[in-house]
Order: C-alpha cells, then sequence, then structure tokens
C-alpha cells in the first residue's frame, strides 16, 4: 500500500477513534469483565472467588424473587409494547388529515412522551393512583369499586403498564412520518374498487407501515425489557407489594447496589443481554413474512 | 357541505377532548402545586386551587439537607451543559470519518456502533462502576460526564445519515482548492449539519436533565444532587406529606423541559420521525 493510501486510513480512524477508545473502554471491556464476574462472588471490598455455575444455579433454582421478576417484566413487556404501539398508530392515523390546528394536537399528544420518563411524572403518577387519587375518584364516580394500587401486586404493575401507554407519543410521530408517505392514489384506487376502510386498513395502511411497525417493535421492546425508573420511583425502590412491580432492572440493581452480590448482579444482566440479543434476532428473522418492502413491488 | 362541516366539528371535538384527557394529569400536578397541602387530595376532583397559594414554592424551594433546590438546579446544569457538549462535538467528528471517509474497516465499526444502540446499559453497568471507583471518581461527576465524549450511538447515527444527504460535490470543489479533512468538516461539513446537531443537542439535555441512574449510583452528597436525585429525596421523605412543595418542586424540574419543548418542536419532531430517537 503506498503512502496516500495509508494516510487515507489513517485520516478515517482518526475521525472514528473517539468512537472505539469509548467502545473498548466503557463498552467492550464491561461486558468481558461482566461475564467474569457472572462466574464469581464478588461483593466490591473483597477479591472475587470463582464460583462457576454457582450464581447461575442460585437465581434458578434458589431464588423465587428471580422468577418473580422475571415474570413481573415479562408481563409489563407483553402488555405495554403492543397496547403502546396500537393505541400510538390510533392516534397517528387519527392525526393524518389536513385540517387547521393538527400541529396543535400532535404537539400536545406527544408531550407526554418528552417529559414520561422523569422523576416528576412518576411522582405524579404514584400521586393520580393513591387511595384518595383520581383515577380513583373517577372509579367510584362510574360506580365501580376504588382499587388499592399500591396494596395489589396486580394492580400495581398495571399502574406501570398504563405509565408506560401513556407515553405512546413518539412512536405516534414515527407512524405519522410513516402514514404520510403512504400515497393517497392507493387508497383513491381501492375505494374505486370497493374495499372499505377495514379492508384498506388491512390491504394498505398495515403492510405498507410493516417496515416502521417492526423498528418501534424492537426497540420499544428492548426499552420496555429494561425499564427502571418509573418501578424505582412509583415503588420507592422496592418493587413492592409483595415483589409485583419487580421489573428485571430493578431486582438487579437491587441485587448489585443494595445487597452487594455483583456476581449475581452480572449474571442476571448476562442473561438480559441474551434475552435482548436472542429478541431483536427472532423479529429481524421473522420480519420477511410480514413485513412489506416497498421495491419488491407491492406483491 | 352541512355534513362536512359537521363530521369535522365532531372531528375536533373529539381530539381536542382527547388531548385534554391525556393531558390532565399534567395540569392537575400544575394546579395542585398551587393547592394547601391538607387540601390536595381532599379537592383532587377539582382542578382550580381555591385559595391559590405560592407557599409551595417558597417551602420546596428551600430543599433538603441544607441545599436550596437552586443547587440542585446548577449541578443539573453542569451535568447537561458539559455532557452534552461532549456527546454532540465527539458525535458529529465520529459521524463525519463514518460518512465521508474511506477507509479500511469503516462498515465493521459501524455495524459495531449499531449493535451498541441496543445494548442494555445493565450489561455494563457493574463493571463501569467497579472501574470508576478504582479511578477514584466516585461522588464526582466525572463517570457520568466523560463517556459523553467518546460519541453517542444514537446522535451518530443521526448525523451520518444527516451528512450522506449533503451533495459530495461540495466536498470535492474543496479537496480542490486544497482542503483538508480537517478543514473540510470544520469549514464545510459542520456548519451544514448545524440542524441535526440541535437535534442531538435538544436530545441530550432531555436525556442527562431527566437522568437519575447515574446519579443514583455515583453522586452520594446531597450538595451534589441533580434535580432528579433531589425529586427522589423529595418522595423518600413523604411521610411528611408536604405533597404541595413536592408538587411543586416536579413543576420547577419540567419547565425548562417545557419550554425547550415548545420551542423547538420542528427539531425534535424531525430527530423522532427520521431516526426514532425516543426521548
Amino acid at each position: 500500500m503506498n503512502a496516500s493510501g495509508w494516510r487515507r486510513h489513517l485520516t478515517g480512524y482518526a475521525f472514528i477513534s473517539p468512537f472505539i477508545i469509548g467502545f473498548l473502554a466503557f463498552t467492550l471491556i464491561p461486558v468481558a469483565a461482566s461475564l467474569y464476574l457472572s462466574f464469581t462472588d464478588y461483593d466490591l471490598f473483597s477479591r472475587p472467588r470463582w464460583v462457576g455455575l454457582d450464581n447461575f444455579a442460585d437465581l434458578f433454582f434458589r431464588d423465587s424473587k428471580f422468577w418473580q421478576s422475571v415474570k413481573v417484566t415479562f408481563i409489563y413487556v407483553v402488555f405495554s409494547v403492543p397496547l403502546r404501539l396500537a393505541f400510538a398508530l390510533f392516534i397517528a392515523m387519527l392525526l393524518n388529515v389536513s385540517t387547521r390546528g393538527i400541529g396543535l394536537y400532535r404537539t400536545l399528544l406527544y408531550l407526554p412522551s418528552i417529559i414520561g420518563g422523569s422523576v416528576a411524572v412518576a411522582i405524579m403518577w404514584r400521586n393520580l393512583f393513591g387511595d384518595q387519587g383520581i383515577i380513583n375518584l373517577l372509579l367510584t364516580a362510574v360506580g365501580l369499586d376504588a382499587v388499592r394500587w399500591f396494596g395489589n401486586p396486580t394492580a400495581a404493575l398495571w399502574m406501570l403498564i398504563m405509565l408506560a401507554v401513556w407515553q405512546f407519543g413518539s412512536s405516534m410521530l414515527i407512524f405519522l412520518a410513516g402514514l404520510k408517505n403512504i400515497p393517497a392514489t392507493y387508497y383513491e384506487a381501492a375505494s374505486v374498487d370497493g374495499a372499505g376502510p377495514v379492508r384498506r386498513f388491512f390491504r394498505i395502511t398495515l403492510p405498507l407501515l410493516s417496515p416502521v411497525i417492526l423498528f418501534n417493535t424492537i426497540m420499544q421492546t428492548i426499552a420496555a425489557f429494561i425499564t427502571f425508573i418509573p418501578a424505582y420511583i412509583i415503588t420507592k425502590g422496592e418493587g413492592g407489594p409483595l415483589d409485583g412491580t419487580l421489573l428485571y432492572s430493578l431486582y438487579l440493581f437491587r441485587k448489585g447496589f443494595v445487597f452487594y452480590h455483583m456476581g449475581d448482579a452480572s449474571a442476571m444482566a448476562w442473561m438480559l443481554l441474551l434475552v435482548v440479543a436472542i429478541l431483536t434476532a427472532v423479529l429481524f428473522a421473522t420480519s420477511k413474512f410480514w413485513v412489506h418492502y416497498e421495491s419488491k413491488g407491492g406483491q | 357541505m352541512r355534513i362536512k362541516t359537521f363530521k369535522w366539528t365532531l372531528y375536533h371535538l373529539f381530539v381536542a377532548a382527547f388531548s385534554f384527557l391525556m393531558l390532565y394529569p399534567v395540569i392537575w400536578l400544575v394546579m395542585s402545586s398551587f393547592k394547601p397541602s391538607n387540601l390536595i387530595f381532599v379537592t383532587a376532583d377539582s382542578l382550580l386551587p381555591d385559595p391559590w397559594i405560592w407557599e409551595n414554592y417558597v417551602t420546596g424551594w428551600k430543599g433538603i439537607g441544607g441545599h436550596t433546590f437552586g443547587t440542585f438546579i446548577k449541578n443539573s446544569l453542569v451535568l447537561v451543559v458539559l455532557g452534552t457538549v461532549g456527546a454532540v462535538l465527539s458525535s458529529a467528528v465520529v459521524a463525519f470519518g463514518f460518512a465521508r471517509l474511506q477507509f479500511f474497516g469503516r462498515n465493521f465499526w459501524f455495524a459495531i456502533m449499531m449493535m451498541t444502540l441496543m445494548l442494555p446499559y445493565e450489561v455494563v453497568m457493574v463493571p463501569q462502576y467497579i472501574l470508576f471507583s478504582e479511578l477514584g471518581w466516585l461522588n464526582t461527576i466525572l463517570p457520568i460526564v466523560v463517556p459523553a465524549y467518546f460519541g453517542h450511538a444514537f446522535f451518530i447515527f443521526l448525523l451520518v445519515q444527516f451528512i450522506r444527504s449533503i451533495p459530495t460535490e461540495l466536498d470535492e470543489a474543496a479537496t480542490i482548492d486544497g482542503c483538508g479533512k480537517f478543514r473540510l468538516f470544520t469549514r464545510i461539513i459542520l456548519p451544514l449539519v448545524v440542524p441535526a446537531l440541535a437535534t442531538a443537542t435538544i436530545f441530550s439535555f432531555y436525556w442527562r436533565w431527566e437522568d437519575l441512574l447515574g446519579p443514583v449510583l455515583y453522586l452520594n452528597r446531597p450538595s451534589q444532587y441533580p434535580v432528579s436525585l433531589a425529586l427522589k429525596m423529595f418522595l423518600d421523605n413523604e411521610t411528611v406529606s408536604n405533597w404541595g412543595a413536592m408538587f411543586a418542586m416536579s413543576v420547577v424540574s419540567l419547565i425548562p423541559v417545557f419550554i425547550l419543548f415548545f420551542l423547538c418542536q420542528k427539531y425534535i419532531v424531525e430527530g423522532i420521525s427520521t431516526s426514532g430517537l425516543k426521548a
């Protein structure tokens, strides 16, 4: 290779070097270290002690809280992601018209998603669902029984799911951008052929939007798996009542930084990584069956 | 024509009512912050405070542990500004490399970068904590700020897409005029990507302003607390049932977020719809 070739490669690496250094120092080495720590007993103060697969065996066979956190997280993901996406798509279709004030609606409906991750909103949510909160006032006003949201594990988890669904705004914006890319002529042609709104939705909107839906599903599923702040704030870091909101990330955090079982925490982190990787792979692998790409000629 | 007008009126009524319903919790939070603490839940069904009071803001501002809320806001701003400057500038440099330079292994590193987008923070949390404690960085802002200076995958991705949309004729003309790569980046490309830099800055602001896990892990002295952690402390002392003050400071913590939101609509919508940035 000649001198100018070397220079070209070096210039390239010079520009991306911040990323490479950061990746090695703050990602690759920590990920590897976390794998090593998952096979050790380590409390931050004494040296890590090799214990082989003991951490995994403990979590799997002797730690009922571990399974509880897996169960709770699974329910949280399975309900919050589809509900939020369906909600986002519904609102996006509602807003995909041209009329005055549409920009204002879009802004207002997007606001919850911008503030949703903050401690302030978690505090607000906590108080909405309190024993004397608005939600219970509303329930009793329509003749239902008040729910003890902080006394019932299932109700508490649904409180978190509702918080997640409430933050539908960013998915809504992505869907809106996707909907705007569907040519109006498709709908006109379908209407001429006698297709009703339901048929148009399933035959035109959904297939043409499927790449966007795939992208959203992957990102939101991962985000849901690692949800931390709402559970941490709303239940004051305990994951109660009766571990009903002990999301996986919260339990991992407690293992590591409340009980100082760094080995267990690392083992849990690696299992999370594997689940996220498998899920992403499955979503991508199955996407060819349900994602429609325009370039294929619209079959 | 009549029927059409009627349909639109119905549409606006429905969407406006729905928007109000979705924002009701936030409005309720703001209004409750002006109610006396002992009336917040007694009068939870009425939105308007009666009497309308400011005391919650006065007591809330006094803060906790002898530090006023002014200290917490200052701490938050330091974290936000230092982190954002680092993340946006370093991401721009890296993005230029990926988008405009040809070099061996470029696609490999780009794929690695996209993979880090999917990596849960939990996986690196424990080793990073050990690393930073070995470096003696506990109880400093360094563990939160320094990693920002090595590029942020989402911002790099956003900027790469943006730079690729700029015609390469500009680069060629500049190169013929004897412009080196670094000058090409600072003089030609950087000014053209200002909109994308703005989008990245806004999102970085949001993420860092709201960040709780970093401060929980690394900052243990109340004098160092950012707003998010101070609010959590408020909540942990909730037994005193000074809800009014807690609500008031929650509102204060949201004010910068609201201001930025309404001022920078265009960039936020752009960032979300083009690259799926999420607040």
